[in-house]
């Protein structure tokens, strides 16, 4: 009946290329890998240098030392870059590019520096589009002043400077700690860590935490340092608000209730804020890969088999953009990914490596779920969250508002709720808000939050400027 | 374990024909149930552009055209909100002398049909519309045309229709359509539903229900292409569009442009996108004619199915071979403004045998293939009621 143009019209085209979206460690690790056995990926990354998030190395004439950037991490980071600039000869890399949109087998570029828009043809695409974090708000926290707490470590890493002279670190996952120890040992002012996750969660993840030692033993040493060096940390809080001087200027202070309940009062000029991340999935979303809830990430995940091969052919999905996992296993899924891709092309690979990357990547799912014990996702934050809270920043929507369109329009549906208030519906597309969103949404109507979907992504995958031109290269792509 | 129900109407769709069907007949007395396969107004009806126009359109459409007009200005009694509904004017812009002609052309054609159109030459235009940055020849402007938000729209006349009392059941895919020489049973998964009447108001999808009823048409599923830019401070007052149709536009409440122009692409039975080579095609057309968007972002794109004749003319109206058979579907380009119009009289052909608005224009004998056409013959069969 449908009498137009289908989706995957084509078959995967002999003339497309290997292509690997994200130049972080699991887009690092499967170029390396593809190489090797004679495949040269185009790597396509948003960003002007390669890393990702965790190695996001400095813009030029920024000067500070792996060491100093990286931490214990200075090895593995600077090992990574080596292999990217040994690499980067041989493979086709276009940094400074979105992916704005997949069609068919074509990935929409947009070279965001000259504002030019360009495509690439896929035979085989690895997405490794890592991950963003995971925001749940609290009363105040639009005021300048308020960040996540992977803007935070963007801001201290990539440009060496702090979100503000006095911060505190609220909410909870292990980045909570890494970062306020990285802020501290730069020499900023961390006024209190304040972890949403109650002290006992921690005992009752410890044996299993035990599986990954070395990792276990890294977050022990943060918290220690934290300890010593008399940074005030609280277990089992209840953020209650950030709170901005006269006509909301900047934050204050942020005011909290402790564990034996007492309201607590902590004064501050910056707010890092973080309840761990979640996966970037747009694109797998616009290559048409299906989706399930993963109760271990709280959200709906692509699905993948155990090799990283997703529900469409050619289309490979590695690292955080999968599930959050981690770098360590970043590297592991992006080199696990390019041999299930080989093994597909018909090219030879190792088998008995890819068998033990599987084995490692089940042993860090299983230190994931200890994780998940330890810092608990606050499951009570939407019941908590006032009807003034703003939810959406973009639209300004608030959970009030939400939960009267829920109300007036019973149906579990967080895109119809979308439609009907605009939650969602700005310049993000609920990208950032659409936890948060998701997680009210299903309170409001007493149900899981599996149960109330997840919003639908369209291109552009981020804004696009309206003047945009476009390469003579994607033009003949287009009609040839 | 399927449930039984009984009533005098199963209307097939909950998009804005289905709901405003319900609606209308609900008000007349009659009972309804409506079926939704996913939710009511999520397809077409809830994605279009929102242009609510009758400029532009075919003369046999513009009585219908005008008695939905005026249902729209009834909007907040009928169904308890506006839905930001604006009689915002809309301005049809020329490029060329020729397409100038023929703005003048339908302007004439259409003098009689109270539609109030404004010719503007081209000094006219800038003054009154001081915002384009095209080189143009004139245009012509209709000031009671306007525009309103597809997405609060249906859902609200499906509401509506649920406190008049019709029976409405979300997530409910019909699957199959049969009359037992006394009733029609409509089958959905775990349900059957007896009924004297049925209304196909399926939209995209109607095509199939058609075909099960012996009535097989030549529809074509369109995809037209949308974008949205991110919000703007207020400057664009009235809806745009552009004679030869390459490129339509209005700025929504909140600020945001909307616009549209171009194919989108179909993905599935159910779904459709907008696609690269189009909005390539779009945005200079876009900046071109509004300079003020040249530092505005793009952020979201989209596309719904919609259901398109040969003749682009819907159908509307009785089955040519079941008695009891309605269908009101194929109103590809145009069918967010005539909902209201479409619904009334449906339920006056329904509860009355007769439509007091003409609409022989779209009886869907008119596609019957000849050989067929003796059976057909006969008189176009109408059922009364109440
Ligand atoms: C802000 C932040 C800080 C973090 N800090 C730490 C830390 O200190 N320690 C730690 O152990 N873990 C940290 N993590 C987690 C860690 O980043 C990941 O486990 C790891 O980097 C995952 O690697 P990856 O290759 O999957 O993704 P990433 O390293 O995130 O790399 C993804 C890459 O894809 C690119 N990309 C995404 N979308 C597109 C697109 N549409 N088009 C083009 N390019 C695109 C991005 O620019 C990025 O370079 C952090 C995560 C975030 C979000
Ligand atoms: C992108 C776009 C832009 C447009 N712009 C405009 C505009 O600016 N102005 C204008 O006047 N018109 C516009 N239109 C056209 C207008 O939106 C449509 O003509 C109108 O919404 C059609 O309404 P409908 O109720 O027939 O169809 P729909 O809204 O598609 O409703 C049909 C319903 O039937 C349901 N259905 C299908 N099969 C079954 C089944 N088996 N069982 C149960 N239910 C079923 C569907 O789920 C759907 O909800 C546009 C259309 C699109 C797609």
């Amino acid at each position: 009946m449908i009498g137009s143009d289908f989706y995957l019209d084509d078959p995967r085209p002999a003339d497309g290329a290997a292509v690997i979206v994200g130049a972080g460690p699991a887009g690092i690790r499967a170029a390396q890998t593809l190489l090797a056995h004679g495949v040269r990926p185009v790597v396509i990354d948003e960003a002007p240098k390669a890393g990702g998030q965790i190695y996001r190395r400095q813009p030029d004439g920024f000067a500070r030392t792996p060491k100093d950037l990286y931490g214990f991490e200075a090895g593995r980071a600077t090992a990574l870059h080596q292999t990217f600039d040994s690499l980067r000869a041989d493979i086709d890399y276009r940094p400074d590019t979105l992916v704005w949109n997949a069609q068919g087998h074509t990935l929409d570029l947009l070279h965001t520096a000259s504002r030019t828009a360009d495509t690439v043809r896929w035979r085989d695409v690895i997405v490794a589009t890592g991950a963003t974090d995971r925001v749940l708000p609290i009363p105040g926290w639009t005021l300048p002043g308020v960040y996540t707490l992977g803007g935070a470590q963007v801001a201290l890493k990539y440009q060496g400077c702090a979100i503000g002279d006095a911060v505190v670190f609220a909410g909870t996952g292990p980045l909570l700690y890494l970062v306020a120890y990285q802020y501290a040992k730069a020499g900023g002012k961390v006024c209190a860590v304040l972890d949403t996750a109650p002290a006992a969660q921690r005992y009752k993840a410890a044996p299993a935490m035990l599986a990954q030692p070395a990792v276990t033993a890294k977050g022990v040493y943060y918290v220690s340092w934290l300890m010593l060096h008399n940074v005030p940390v609280h277990h089992g809080v209840q953020l209650l608000r950030a709170e901005g001087g006269a006509e909301d200027e900047r934050v204050q202070a942020l005011v909290w209730k402790d564990a034996q309940g007492a309201e607590q009062r902590t004064a501050c000029s910056a707010v890092g804020l973080g309840y761990a991340l979640r996966p970037e999935t747009q694109l797998p979303d616009l290559l048409g890969c299906e989706f399930a809830f993963a109760p271990l990430h709280r959200c709906h995940v692509p699905q993948t088999d155990a090799d990283r091969r997703s529900s469409i052919p050619g289309v490979y999905l590695a690292g955080d953009g999968a599930g959050i996992m981690g770098a360590d296993a970043a590297e592991m899924s992006g080199e696990l990914a390019a041999l299930a891709l080989l093994q597909d092309r018909g090219i030879q690979i190792d088998a008995s490596r890819a068998s033990l990357l599987r084995q490692q990547l089940l042993k860090t799912e299983r230190f994931r779920q200890a994780l998940e014990v330890a810092f608990p996702f606050p499951e009570d934050w939407a019941a908590r969250a006032s009807d003034d809270l703003v939810v959406c920043r973009c639209e300004n929507i608030t959970a009030g508002e939400m939960r009267s369109t829920a109300a007036a329009n019973a149906n579990g549906d967080i895109n119809r709720i979308k439609a009907l208030c605009r939650v969602g519906m700005g310049r993000c597309q609920g990208r950032m808000c659409g936890v948060a969103a998701t997680e009210i949404l299903a309170d409001a109507l007493q149900v899981p939050v599996e149960n109330v979907g997840r919003i639908r992504g369209q291109a552009p995958i981020k804004p696009l400027p309206l003047d945009m031109t476009v390469a003579a290269t994607a033009q003949e792509a287009a009609h040839g | 374990m399927v449930k039984h129900l009984a009533t005098e109407v199963v209307v097939i769709g909950g998009g804005i024909m289905g709901a405003s069907t319900a609606l209308f007949l609900r008000q007349r007395g009659v009972n309804v149930v409506m079926l939704e396969r996913d939710l009511c107004g999520s397809r077409s009806s809830g994605v279009n552009f929102g242009g609510v126009r009758r400029q532009g359109r075919s003369l046999a459409m513009l009585p219908l055209s005008q008695r939905s007009h005026a249902l729209w200005g009834r909007l907040t009694e009928l169904i308890g909100t506006e839905a930001e509904y604006e009689r915002s004017g809309h301005f049809k812009i020329a490029r060329s002398d020729a397409d100038m002609e023929s703005l003048v052309r339908y302007a004439e054609m259409t003098r009689d049909c109270g539609l109030g159109l404004q010719l503007l030459d081209g000094v006219e235009l800038k003054k009154r519309f001081p915002v384009g940055g095209t080189q143009v020849v004139g245009g012509s402007f209709c000031p009671e045309d306007g525009q309103a938000n597809p997405r609060l729209l249906a859902p609200a006349f499906a509401a509506a229709a649920r406190r008049a009392g019709a029976q409405v059941l979300e997530h409910t895919p019909v699957q199959a359509v049969e009359h037992n020489g006394q009733r029609f049973v409509v089958r959905a998964p775990g349900l059957e539903i007896k009924a004297n009447i049925v209304v196909n108001a399926a939209g995209a999808w109607a095509g199939q229900f058609a075909e099960q009823c012996g009535e097989p048409v030549p529809m074509r599923i369109r995809p037209p292409a949308m974008g949205v830019t991110e919000p703007l401070p207020h400057f664009l007052h009235w809806s745009l569009g552009v004679e030869g149709g390459s490129i339509y536009c209005r700025q929504v409440r909140r600020g945001n442009v909307v616009f549209g122009g171009g194919p989108g692409l179909v993905l599935d039975d159910t779904r459709a996108r907008n696609r690269a080579t189009t909005i390539w095609e779009q945005l200079p057309q876009l900046v071109a004619l509004l300079p003020q968007l040249k530092n505005a972002q793009l952020i979201r794109t989209w596309s719904g199915n919609e259901g398109a004749l040969p003749d682009h003319e819907p159908i509307i109206g009785a089955s040519s071979r079941i008695a009891g058979l309605y269908h009101a579907f194929g109103f590809a380009g145009g069918g967010f403004q005539l909902g209201p119009g479409v619904g009334e009289v449906m339920a006056e052909l329904i509860a009355q045998g007769r439509s007091s608005t003409p609409i022989d224009a779209f009886r869907i004998d008119r596609f019957l293939q000849p050989a067929s056409a003796g059976e057909a013959s006969s008189p176009t069969p109408e059922r009364k009621i109440a």
